[in-house]
């Protein structure tokens, strides 16, 4: 037994100076983690490679990692976390709640990043409880892109597209076409198409989750959402809404539906555009708000936003090193080079012309708008979310393949993330029985 | 034996002590004291008594995907039994080339699971699946494999049949052990052949099938990697949501770990049910030679 603990040791050893090599004297090494992969990953190594032919103190290793929120988690555990990690920003409360962050207030705070730097929606997303654990690394809103190719002409601009929802679904029910056997053939719109965010269609009609407090997923809102997704899942048929979609490609290849004319509209993100011009660029398309409820007004330009962020782990072993590469990407002219590689909106409130001028998404000015608009909404701040979300996907797929009523389905769920909601209060937030 | 034997013995069997206290040993030990705890992996654990078993009770998806998996097994375990066995009596017979087809009806299982789950979400493709392209040459309805709730479980346990070559050669090693002379007796006797397979060959292989079903059983209630390939989270409606994929869910994606190991209790204790319960049904209908 002397013998495997001695072997153990030794172990620990070279791993730990091998982990504390640096390759000057005066350089420290430190290691970045991110998710991306191809077209964006590289955006984002030239901006590493920025940084590091920048100043010769810190050298930043950008290392691509899959499934990188569970490995974040783990390595962090294990004690031996990355010193910057790229996840989403739905992580970000459920990982501050396990104390997985390092709070950046007081250093943003003295590099000048503050709330005034940034656009207020996405200021708002990085904090938590008053405190910020994050920064944006490309932010996204999203909008309603449409083919106007395949819309009656009164309809093709978005001056003239339908702006509420009721004068949305006749055009969209009436574009819809299906072969003698009922075989759909062309889809108007389909909320499955991407299908990334069920979770997000009672915000659409001024519902929400959560009130800030307690689940609140049975709402008449929450309702109305899903039985107007059950209306569409109706009028395109049971299994449309899957078969239809399952002959086609991925959101970001040329056998996209959108691209290749299969559905008329999707609510999709501002890369979409970006994806449209590598892959498709003949493909004309614009962009517009979603529609909003007739006897809702107010919900006008409503978008839903997100964002992939960088975050310091709780345990990083160059903090300050750390930091000032974080500090780097949000400089204007880096941030700006990186959302505009990566075909998406800025999160910065002053934004250059520049910026507009060359960006690949044609509507880009739209989706700055729209990021920036008080009625913009994005995922509740609660430690759950993970289950909310695969809840909501539930309900959706429940309602949709006519398993379960609207009502039937929003009930359900609310007693079941209710008594999850306050487990979680009582085992990870302490808070009494 | 010398004690210096013993010392030598213990040193070459030390690699293997090692491994099995620390990887085997200490988890299950430590997954069984963390199921009684709240445990989200970055705060130091939390001891809750049952509450995670109590949970568990109340817990709307544990009750979904486990009768999920159970109909799984219920369908793959018999499904795949009959195919091996009926498989590896085609491949006991006399046959030029059998070697060939030996081989031929071995080689799926050696395809990987990611290509496999891959690989099926196009055959079973409601519009342009080739499934469904034959089915309706014959004028068959055509499901919605993939999609509808009714349909996917179903698609789950035609894929396990792909599988059943592992088996198919055990059984096929348990027909090479039966006696020709007793086959040689069933001639003479004028047996048919469903009577000599009846009569002769079942209740000889019978350890064989035994060995089989528990760990077909075994197997199937492990299901992961193909239901988790093709179908999202479980989709459609948490049809294919398996008790795996939730214990996955509860450790990495919900932070849970405390009742991810309750999970995995629950599931090691329904195993084990299951598998006395067989080795019991088994005291009746198996016959060991010499027993």
């Amino acid at each position: 037994m002397t013998l495997v603990v001695l072997v153990a040791l030794a172990c620990v050893g070279i791993s730990e100076s091998v982990a504390n090599r640096q390759t000057s004297k005066d350089r420290v090494d430190i290691t970045y983690w991110e998710k991306w992969t191809g077209p964006e990953a590289t955006v984002m190594r030239q901006l590493v490679n920025r940084y590091n032919a920048s100043q010769n103190k810190v050298h930043v290793n950008y290392v691509t990692i899959s499934t990188i929120d569970v490995k974040t988690l783990l390595s962090t555990s294990g004690g031996d976390p990355p010193d910057v990690a790229g996840i989403w920003v739905e992580n970000l409360v459920q990982f501050e709640d396990a104390n997985m962050l390092t709070d950046l207030t007081d250093m943003a705070a003295k590099a000048g990043l503050d709330k005034n730097y940034y656009v207020k929606n996405y200021w708002d997303m990085m904090n938590y409880n008053g405190r910020l654990y994050a920064f944006p690394s490309t932010p996204a809103s999203t909008a309603l892109h449409v083919r106007p190719d395949l819309i009656p002409a009164q309809y093709a601009s978005p001056d003239t597209f339908p702006k509420t929802l009721d004068e949305f679904d006749d055009l969209m029910f009436a574009v819809t076409k299906k072969d003698e056997d009922g075989k759909l053939k062309q889809a108007g719109f389909m909320p499955t198409n991407p299908g990334w965010w069920h979770w997000s269609w009672p915000y659409l009609f001024g519902g929400s989750l959560y009130d800030g407090k307690e689940i609140t997923i049975d709402t008449p809102d929450n309702l109305r959402a899903f039985e107007w997704c059950k209306k569409y899942a109706d009028h395109l048929g049971p299994d449309a809404m899957t078969e239809f979609q399952s002959a086609f490609g991925n959101n970001s290849s040329p056998e996209d539906p959108f691209m290749v004319g299969k559905v008329v509209t999707e609510f999709n993100g501002v890369w979409k555009g970006h994806y449209i011009k590598e892959q498709k660029p003949d493909t004309p398309w614009f962009a517009v708000p979603l529609p909003y409820r007739n006897d809702r007004p107010d919900l006008a330009n409503h978008s839903m936003i997100t964002s992939d962020i960088l975050v310091i782990p709780t345990g990083a072993k160059h903090l300050k090193e750390a930091f000032d590469f974080l500090r780097f990407t949000q400089s204007q002219p880096e941030m700006e080079a990186l959302c505009k590689g990566q075909g998406k909106n800025s999160p910065l409130a002053k934004v250059s012309d520049a910026f507009y001028k060359d960006h690949t998404n044609k509507f880009i000015h739209l989706f700055d708008q729209l990021a920036r608009s008080p009625t913009a909404f994005y995922s509740p701040q609660i430690g759950v979310f993970p289950q909310l979300r695969s809840e909501m996907d539930d309900v959706f797929q429940e309602i949709t393949t006519g398993q379960k009523s609207p009502k039937k389905a929003l009930d359900d769920a609310q007693d079941h993330m209710s008594e999850l909601w306050h487990t979680y209060r009582v085992q990870v937030l302490g808070e009494p029985q | 034996m010398s004690k210096r034997d013993g010392r030598i013995g213990w040193l070459f069997a030390l690699p293997w002590v090692f491994g099995f206290t620390v990887f085997l040993l200490y988890p299950v030990v430590a997954s069984l004291f963390l199921s009684f705890t709240s445990y989200s992996i970055l705060k130091p654990p939390r001891l809750i008594g049952t509450a995670n078993y109590v949970e568990l009770y109340h817990d709307p998806i544990f009750w979904k995907s486990l009768s999920n998996t159970f109909l799984y097994v219920l369908g793959a375990v018999p499904l795949g039994t009959v195919m091996a066995i009926a498989l590896a009596l085609l491949l006991n017979s006399k046959v030029k080339g059998m070697a060939v087809y030996r081989t031929l009806f071995f080689l799926p299982t050696l395809v990987p699971m990611a290509a496999l789950g891959v690989l099926f979400l196009w055959i079973f493709n409601g519009d342009y699946g080739i499934l469904n392209a034959g089915l309706k040459l014959v004028h068959l309805p055509l499901p919605n494999w993939l999609g509808d709730p009714a349909w996917s479980k179903w698609t789950l346990i035609l894929i396990s049949v792909w599988g059943c070559g592992q088996a198919m050669i055990i059984y096929l090693a348990g027909l090479q052990d039966v006696p020709v002379s007793l086959y040689e007796a069933c001639e003479i006797d004028g047996a048919s052949s469903w009577a000599r397979t009846r009569a002769v060959t079942l209740p000889l292989i019978s350890p064989v099938i035994l060995f089989n079903v528990i760990m077909g059983i075994i197997g199937s209630l492990q299901v992961f990697a193909v239901p988790y390939i093709m179908f999202m989270d479980g989709a459609p409606a948490r049809s294919t949501y398996v008790f795996t994929s939730y214990l996955l869910d509860n450790a990495f994606k919900f932070q849970r770990m405390g009742y991810a190991c309750a999970l995995g209790w629950v599931m090691f204790v329904i195993t084990l049910i299951l598998t006395l319960l067989s080795m019991k049904i088994a005291e009746r209908h198996v016959h060991y030679e010499g027993g």
